[in-house]
C-alpha cells in the first residue's frame, strides 16, 4: 500500500520541456512556410520546400508540442486526482525517450518526403507502429493509475483524459491501415471516397481528441487550481462531456462538402456539426461562470486571463467551425486561406493559451517556487494575442476575397483567372507573416520565463540540500 | 444511481467507448458497405502505368496536395474553370485519395490533356517563367533524378495486389523501360492521367462569327495583357511561335494550311484548344498542344486577343513586306 509518496514530476517536466523544444522547431518551420507563401525563392529543394515542410510544421506542433504537453500535463493531473504516483514510473520514463526519438524521426522522414499524404496522419507505417506503442504506454499508465487511485470519485478532467486515450486509439488504428510497399512507403487500405471519409473522420477527431478533450481536461483542472474558484456547475460539465464525445465522431464529412462523397453523408456531418455548438459552449459557459464568481481575478491573478481568453477562442472557434460547415458558407470559403485562419485561432488562441497557462502553473509548483516574472508572462500574453489576431483576421479577409473571385461570373464566363486571385493574397500573406513573427516573439518570452523559473527552482533545491544543520549554523 | 459511473473507471471506459463508436460506425464503417461510396466505376477509368504511378508517388512525396486539390465541386464557377465536376466513380485507384483541402494553386482533377507535356516540364522547372505571379516552388531537380525501376516495380506490385489480376497490366519490360526516364517524366505523365475518365467536351461555336471588337484600340490593348498572361508562354512574346513545336500566329499558314481563317475559327480554337482541331477538320494532335481557354477567359478577352493577333499580323506584314 502506498502511504508516503512522491509524484513523478521529473517525467512531467521532461515532457513539458520536450514539448517546448518541439514547439519552437514547429513555430520556426511555420515562419518559413509563411514566408514561402509570398517568396517562392525561400523554398530550398528538395528538403525544404513548402510541400515537404507543411507536414513537419503540423506534426511538430500537433504531436511534438501538443501531444508532448498532453502526456506531461495529463500525468500531472492524473497523479493529483488519484492521489498517488504513476503506477509505472519507469515505463513513463521510457515513454518520454521514445516520444522524443519518434518526433525527431518524424521530422526527418517528412522532410525526406516519406509521407502517407493523409492530413495529420502523414507518418509512414514504421513510425505509425512506434506511435501505437507510445500510446499503449500512455494508456497503461493512465488506466493503471486510475484503477489504483486513492480518491473514490473521478473528477471531470479524468473523464476527458480517458476519452482522449480511447478515441485517439480507435482513430489512429483505423486511419493508418495501409498496404506496405517498401520500408517507408505504403498505400491506403481504402480507396477514393472511402479513403477521404476515413481520413476526415480521423482528421476532424484529431482536432476533437488532441486539440479539444485533453485541453479541456487541463482547463477544468488548472482553472480552479490557479484561481482558487470552484467549477461553476458539475451538472453542466457532465452534460457537456457526454454530448461532446458523442457528437464529435459524426462530423468528419463536413470537410468533404461538395466532393463526390454521397450527399446524405455530407448532410449528416453538417447536422452534427451544428449540434456540437451546444456541448462546446457548455464548457465555455462553465468557464465564464467559474471566473464570474470573481472577475477581479482577471486583474489580480496573471493566469486567469490566459484561461479566459483561451476559452473565449474555443467558444469562437466552435461557432465559426459549424458556420463553415453550412453549404452556403462552405462554397465560398472552402479551399481558401480562410481555413488556415480558422485553424490558427484554435491552435494559437485556445490550445497554446491554455497549455502555456497550465505550464506556468505546473513548473513553479514542481519546484515549490513562484514564476520567474509575471511581467514577462503579461508581455507574452499580449504578444501571442495580437499575433494570433493579425494572423486569423488577415486570412479571413483574403479568404473571402479569394472565394468571391473564384466564384465571380459574368454572362456565363469567369471574371478572374486563378492567378489574378492568388496575386491579391500577397499583401495579406505579408501581414500574416508579421502576425506569426509577433506570436513567436511572445512564445520565446514564454520559453525564457519557464527556463528562468526552472533555474530559480534548481538554485532553491541546491540551497536546500546543501544547508548546514541548525547546530552548525548556531555554533 | 447514474453518479456511480464516475466511481467505476472500467464501466466508465466501456460506456465512453460505446458512445465514441456510435458515430464511428454510422459515418465511417457503415458507408463502406454502401455502393454510393465507390461506384459505379467509370468505364473509361484505367489503372496507372508504372510511369504514371511513379509520378503519383512523386506527387505524394513532394506534398503537392498541400496546395492543390483534386476534386471539382458541382458549382457553375468550378465547372467553368476546371471542367466537369468530380464523380465518385473516378477514384477506384486512388489510395489514398488526393482530394486535398487547400487551393493555393488551382485544382488539378481535370489537368490531364489540357496542356502539352512541354508546358508542364518548363513549368515544373521554373513556374515563374510561365506564370510570373505564381508562388509555386521550382522542381527543376526532378529533371536530373532518374527513376529506379526496382522501387517503381515494388510500389506497383503492392498497389496491384488489392485489385483483380489484370487490372494492373504492366509487364517486366515496362519496368525496364523506366530506366531512361526521369522523375520529371513520371510527374508529367501523372498530370496527363488526371481526369482521363471523363471526356472533355467543348463546342467550337459559330465559325463564321465576326469579331465584335475588331480594330478597337481598347480591345487591342486589353488583348496585349491577356496575350501576355496566357499565350506568350508558348507562342512567344510577339506571336512568332517556336519552330517545329508551336505554330507562329504571324505567318500566312494556319494549322498546316495556307490562307487566312475567320474570326470565328480563331474563337473556337482558343475556346476549345486542341480538341477543336478535329471539329475544324485541321491537322494536329488533338491530345496535346493548345490549351482550351473557354472556361478560363471571358468572351470579351478572347475577342480582344483576336484583335491583338490581327493587329500583330498587319504589323508584321508592314515590317517585313
Amino acid at each position: 500500500m502506498v502511504s508516503d509518496y512522491r509524484y513523478d514530476d521529473r517525467t512531467v517536466l521532461g515532457f513539458i520541456l520536450s514539448a517546448i523544444a518541439w514547439g519552437v522547431v514547429g513555430l520556426l518551420v511555420g515562419m518559413l512556410l509563411a514566408t514561402q507563401m509570398f517568396l517562392p525563392a525561400a523554398n530550398f529543394a528538395p528538403y525544404f520546400t513548402f510541400g515537404r515542410l507543411r507536414p513537419v510544421h503540423t506534426n511538430g506542433l500537433a504531436f511534438g508540442m501538443g501531444v508532448g504537453a498532453i502526456f506531461g500535463l495529463s500525468y500531472f493531473i492524473v497523479m493529483r486526482l488519484c492521489k498517488r504516483p504513476l503506477l509505472f514510473p519507469r515505463l513513463a520514463r521510457v515513454q518520454l525517450w521514445l516520444f522524443n526519438v519518434g518526433i525527431a524521426a518524424a521530422a526527418v522522414t517528412l522532410a525526406m518526403g516519406y509521407t502517407q499524404s493523409l492530413e495529420y496522419a502523414e507518418l509512414e507505417w514504421p513510425l505509425d507502429i512506434a506511435i501505437v506503442v507510445l500510446w499503449v504506454m500512455f494508456a497503461v499508465n493512465v488506466f493503471g493509475t486510475i484503477l489504483k487511485r486513492r480518491e473514490e470519485q473521478m473528477y471531470v478532467s479524468l473523464w476527458f483524459i480517458v476519452a482522449t486515450v480511447l478515441a485517439v486509439a480507435v482513430l489512429y488504428l483505423v486511419n493508418n491501415l495501409s498496404i506496405p510497399a517498401g520500408p517507408l512507403k505504403s498505400y491506403h487500405l481504402f480507396a477514393g471516397a472511402n479513403s477521404a471519409n476515413v481520413e476526415w473522420w480521423y482528421g476532424h477527431n484529431a482536432v476533437g481528441f488532441v486539440f479539444t478533450t485533453p485541453i479541456l481536461a487541463m482547463f477544468y483542472y488548472f482553472l480552479p487550481k490557479s484561481t482558487g474558484l470552484p467549477i461553476y456547475s458539475h451538472r453542466l460539465s457532465i452534460v457537456a462531456f457526454w454530448s461532446l464525445v458523442f457528437g464529435y465522431l459524426w462530423t468528419g464529412s463536413h470537410h468533404l462538402i461538395y466532393t463526390p462523397l454521397p450527399t446524405w453523408l455530407q448532410t449528416l456531418g453538417i447536422v452534427f456539426t451544428i449540434f456540437l455548438i451546444a456541448p462546446s459552449w457548455g464548457s465555455v459557459v462553465n468557464g465564464y461562470y467559474t471566473v464570474g464568481q470573481d472577475w477581479e481575478r482577471m486583474r489580480t491573478n496573471y493566469l486567469t486571463k490566459f484561461f479566459v481568453l483561451g476559452i473565449t477562442f474555443y467558444g469562437l472557434q466552435t461557432v465559426q467551425g459549424p458556420t463553415q460547415a453550412l453549404r452556403a458558407v462552405s462554397q465560398l470559403i472552402h479551399y481558401t486561406d480562410w481555413v488556415p485562419g480558422h485553424v490558427h485561432m484554435g491552435t494559437m488562441g485556445w490550445v497554446t493559451m491554455t497549455v502555456a497557462a497550465s505550464v506556468y502553473y505546473v513548473v513553479p509548483k514542481i519546484y515549490g517556487t513562484s514564476i520567474f516574472s509575471e511581467k514577462v508572462a503579461n508581455v507574452h500574453f499580449w504578444l501571442v494575442l495580437v499575433g494570433q489576431l493579425i494572423f486569423s483576421v488577415t486570412m479571413w479577409i483574403t479568404g473571402i476575397q479569394q472565394g468571391a473571385m473564384w466564384k465571380a461570373m459574368e454572362g456565363g464566363k469567369l471574371k478572374y483567372s486563378f492567378v489574378e486571385g492568388l496575386a491579391r493574397n500577397y499583401p495579406y500573406y505579408h501581414l500574416r507573416a508579421l502576425g506569426g513573427l509577433i506570436f513567436i516573439a511572445g512564445m520565446l518570452l514564454f520559453v525564457y520565463n519557464v527556463m528562468k523559473t526552472i533555474e530559480k527552482g534548481r538554485a532553491l533545491q541546491a540551497e536546500g540540500s546543501s544547508a548546514k544543520p541548525l547546530a552548525a549554523v548556531q555554533a | 444511481m447514474a453518479g456511480e459511473i464516475y466511481k467505476k473507471p472500467v464501466m466508465f471506459s466501456v460506456v465512453a467507448l460505446l458512445v465514441i463508436l456510435a458515430g464511428t460506425v454510422a459515418t465511417m464503417f457503415y458507408p463502406m458497405l454502401r455502393q454510393d461510396m465507390s461506384g459505379p466505376k467509370l468505364e473509361a477509368l484505367r489503372a496507372y502505368t508504372p510511369l504514371e504511378l511513379a509520378g503519383r508517388d512523386i506527387y505524394q512525396r513532394e506534398g503537392c496536395m498541400g496546395c492543390h486539390t483534386q476534386t471539382v465541386r458541382p458549382l457553375a464557377s468550378e465547372v467553368a474553370r476546371y471542367g466537369e465536376f468530380s464523380k465518385v466513380g473516378e477514384f477506384a485507384y486512388d489510395r489514398p485519395h488526393l482530394w486535398g483541402s487547400k487551393r493555393t494553386g488551382p485544382d488539378l482533377a481535370r489537368e490531364g490533356g489540357v496542356r502539352p507535356d512541354d508546358w508542364h516540364q518548363r513549368h515544373f522547372a521554373n513556374p515563374q517563367a510561365l506564370v510570373p505571379k505564381s508562388n509555386m516552388p521550382s522542381y527543376a531537380f526532378l529533371e536530373h533524378a532518374r527513376l529506379d525501376p526496382g522501387t517503381a516495380k515494388a510500389h506497383y506490385r503492392a498497389l496491384a495486389s488489392v485489385y483483380r489480376p489484370g487490372e494492373f497490366a504492366a509487364k517486366e519490360e515496362d519496368f525496364a523501360a523506366l530506366q531512361d526516364k526521369t522523375e520529371m517524366d513520371a510527374l508529367v505523365a501523372y498530370m496527363q492521367w488526371l481526369g482521363h475518365a471523363i471526356p472533355r467536351e467543348c463546342a467550337v461555336g459559330d465559325l463564321l462569327a465576326t469579331n465584335p471588337l475588331a480594330g478597337k484600340k481598347q480591345a487591342i490593348l486589353r488583348g496585349v495583357t491577356v496575350y501576355r498572361n496566357n499565350c506568350a508562354q508558348c507562342h512567344g512574346d510577339e506571336g512568332e511561335g517556336l519552330p517545329g513545336a508551336v505554330p507562329s500566329l504571324l505567318d500566312d499558314e494556319f494549322l498546316g494550311e495556307k490562307g487566312d481563317v475567320t474570326d470565328g475559327t480563331y474563337f473556337g480554337l482558343i475556346t476549345c484548344g486542341s480538341a477543336a482541331k478535329k471539329q475544324l477538320g485541321r491537322k494536329g494532335d488533338p491530345e496535346g498542344g493548345m490549351t482550351a481557354f473557354g472556361g478560363q477567359l471571358p468572351d470579351d478577352d478572347i475577342w480582344s486577343v483576336i484583335s491583338f493577333i490581327r493587329a500583330q499580323q498587319k504589323h508584321e506584314v508592314i515590317e517585313h513586306p
